[in-house]
């Protein structure tokens, strides 16, 4: 497995030894079942029968309007489960039973991908824990709910901030101590390889589909594609779609907490360093000696010192672009954005229509943009309603 | 003969190895703990730099860390601790690191640095043997021993090349699982050791979970040539918060029991393993 897993100087699989049984296992398994027929026809069930697939994109004519161009919305948010996270869960936990696996565990920030981890539990019959920080279990508390109702045990991580790295270290430690029956159904396109690969193989149907839609419906590719970064799962599987199409802007959106020039945000492609954590060299946010930054955004989904090592490779080669946007423009969006469209946007896939709204007046009017509604804000209201209260605020 | 291969061969018993992280709880109480243990009859040390995200460890050493970072560690001053042990004794050092923690300092500066203090032979936590180049061809080139781990589910065709890659010691993890202490000590450590030393002459100590003066004799029995004792160790730092005194003390008692339980190697040690 040496060989693969790069994505120029980055990626690769920095692990224990302990753990690489586990994952030469796991590639061997994705390389044998990827393009069988019968893996396929169920995936391709699962996808259009049980999780939605396809989900439409939608030309948002109102916020359109508000920005001054075309906005085209890949609607991952109509999905069961309410995002993206249920194309790579659904891939995943079908690889872990055709490999035979009876035990999932998962990692969470949001909730989003503990809880389509939860739903494949459930709906494979395998017994699922899933590893929560316990600041997260705190904020998301309506998906923690929603995973206990489907059968997972939550098990809260008190470690480091509470945050989506110290549940990803504590599955880490799990899993060391579990290799031989349990299968680590990693949740977005970082961590060692083979995750960041086969994690993009299951959300590249996000970008096949959204090209070929937007060709029907514009007539034309996009002139730009964005989509939010947490640790990248939603943003490569828009991208995939696209990365052969030099016309095609690709902006990654990085969650811009309380400014780029405070330590209180998770902007890891536009302000981190290169190194190596969580099985993978890529950028990361950390201090001068290699000691791990904490993070902090508005977005559970977002807030983690790392990103994909895919990300950085088209950083590196400038295919794509990386920005930010702060708290405050997420939360000014998903006012003006839910009040214009009659969406709840998740406040990860908020930070992508920020940086849109940002660009308002900057970009031609002929511009085509297609932004990916990675999920459903539901989660999200108690958080925005504990930074702007509704009741405080004349409405 | 680098230094473990004289250590091993003057040594009639399996050497004893305590583990401690670099500065816990503080650079000062950690420097008079780790000479105590060198007092108490260590043979190695190994020592690790703390790092905020130890996906290795087990919680007591995840505490141990977390403390060390707390009172300000940084690879530079680990580096200065390593020279006031070997100035206080020469020793061998074994150094437990992660890897990110090299990357940011450079990794081969890091090890020329690591060499002139003192050090022995460093371990990558998360390096693994496919990976072994990024550390080896620097470590060689400093003049320091590798030590590679080999766990109970590494395949022989990789406890070949760990043992190949290995100039120091295999550190022989007895469990699959991480740090910590153990009531029993696992099953998987005799059959382990017994592989190693089947297919390799390089010495092999074993470590995680390793929590008694009995277990230590077991495994010593099993054939091993070092016990590496972690979490057991880093404990009585936990347990006696205020107290170095009492930290001392306690540490100096268990390693001076586990030195006593540790058998002469002999013919009988040899058709037990
Ligand atoms: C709705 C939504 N979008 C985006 C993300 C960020 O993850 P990724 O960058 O892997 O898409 C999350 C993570 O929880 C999420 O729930």
């Amino acid at each position: 497995m040496k060989s693969k897993g790069r994505f120029g100087p980055f990626g690769g699989y920095y692990v224990p030894e302990v753990l690489i049984p586990a994952l030469e296992e796991i590639e061997a398994a994705f390389e044998q079942f990827r393009e069988d027929p019968n893996f396929l026809k169920d995936l391709n069930a699962l996808y259009t029968d049980y999780a939605g697939r396809p989900t439409p994109l939608y030309h948002a004519r109102r916020f359109s309007e508000e920005v001054g161009f075309t906005v085209y919305l890949k609607r991952e948010d109509l999905l069961h489960g309410g995002a993206h996270k249920i194309n790579n869960t659904l891939g995943q936990g079908l690889l872990a039973r055709y490999m035979g696996k009876t035990k999932l565990i998962a990692e969470t920030g949001a909730g989003q991908h503990g809880l389509a981890t939860a739903i494949v539990g459930a709906l494979f019959g395998m017994e699922t824990k899933i590893f929560m920080g316990a600041t997260d279990v705190a904020r998301q508390n309506v998906n923690v709910h929603k995973m206990k109702l489907l059968g997972a045990e939550v098990i809260p991580v008190e470690g480091g901030t509470g945050t989506l790295k110290d549940a990803i270290n504590e599955a880490l430690r799990y899993w060391t101590a579990h290799v031989e029956d349990t299968f680590y159904l990693f949740g977005t396109a970082g961590g060692p390889h083979p995750y960041p690969t086969i994690v993009r193989h299951f959300q590249e149907p996000i970008g096949r589909e959204a090209r070929q839609q937007c060709l029907e419906k514009a007539g034309r590719l996009p002139d730009l594609v964005t989509a939010c970064v947490g640790g990248g799962s939603n943003a490569i599987g828009i991208f995939s779609g696209f990365l052969n199409d030099p016309q095609v802007q690709l902006v990654g959106v990085e969650g811009g907490g309380k400014g780029l020039h405070t330590t209180q945000h998770c902007a890891t492609l536009c302000t981190g360093t290169v190194g190596v954590l969580h099985g993978a060299r890529t950028y990361l946010l950390q201090d001068e000696n290699g000691q791990i930054r904490d993070t902090e955004c508005i977005s559970a989904g977002l807030d983690y010192p790392g990103v994909g090592p895919e990300h950085a490779y088209l950083k590196e080669t400038g295919r794509a672009r990386y920005v930010s946007v702060c708290d405050e423009e997420v939360l000014d969006t998903f006012f003006l954005f839910s009040r214009m469209e009659g969406i709840l946007p998740a406040l990860e896939s908020t930070h992508a229509l920020a940086w849109l709204v940002r660009q308002k007046g900057l970009l031609p009017p002929d511009t085509i943009a297609i932004a990916n509604l990675s999920g459903r804000g539901d989660k999200d209201i108690d958080i925005v309603e504990h930074h702007r209260p509704l009741t405080a605020r004349s409405l | 003969m680098n230094p473990y291969q004289s250590c091993f061969s003057k040594l009639n018993r399996a050497a004893l190895i305590p583990f401690f992280v670099i500065g816990d709880p503080s650079y000062d109480i950690s420097l008079q703990l780790v000479k105590a243990a060198v007092d108490a009859g260590a043979d190695i040390l190994e020592l690790g730099i703390p790092f905020s995200d130890p996906v290795a460890d087990g919680p007591t050493i995840q505490k141990a860390d977390l403390r060390a970072l707390k009172a300000g560690i940084t690879p530079a001053k680990a580096l200065q601790f390593i020279r006031e042990i070997t100035a206080y004794k020469p020793i061998p050092i074994g150094l437990l690191v992660y890897y990110n923690l090299l990357v940011q300092y450079g990794t081969e500066r890091f090890l020329q640095d690591f060499k002139k203090a003192g050090g022995t032979s460093v371990l990558v936590a998360d390096l693994s043997i496919d990976d072994a180049d990024e550390i080896a061809i620097p470590a060689k080139k400093a003049g320091l021993e590798t030590v590679f781990m080999a766990t109970p589910n590494t395949p022989d065709e990789r406890l070949r090349r760990i043992a190949e890659k290995t100039t120091g010691f295999i550190y022989t993890v007895s469990l699959l699982g991480t740090t910590g202490e153990r009531q029993a000590l696992s099953n998987a450590v005799r059959p382990l050791v017994a592989r190693l030393k089947r297919l390799t002459d390089k010495p092999v100590c074993v470590g995680f979970g390793i929590s008694t003066p009995q277990h230590a004799c077991e495994v010593a029995r099993a054939g091993a040539d070092g016990v590496i004792i972690g979490s057991r160790i880093v404990k009585f730092i936990e347990e006696a918060p205020d107290n170095p005194e009492k930290m001392r003390e306690n540490i100096t008692r268990f390693l001076s029991e586990v030195r006593a339980a540790l058998p002469p190697k002999g013919p009988t040690a040899k058709t037990d393993a």
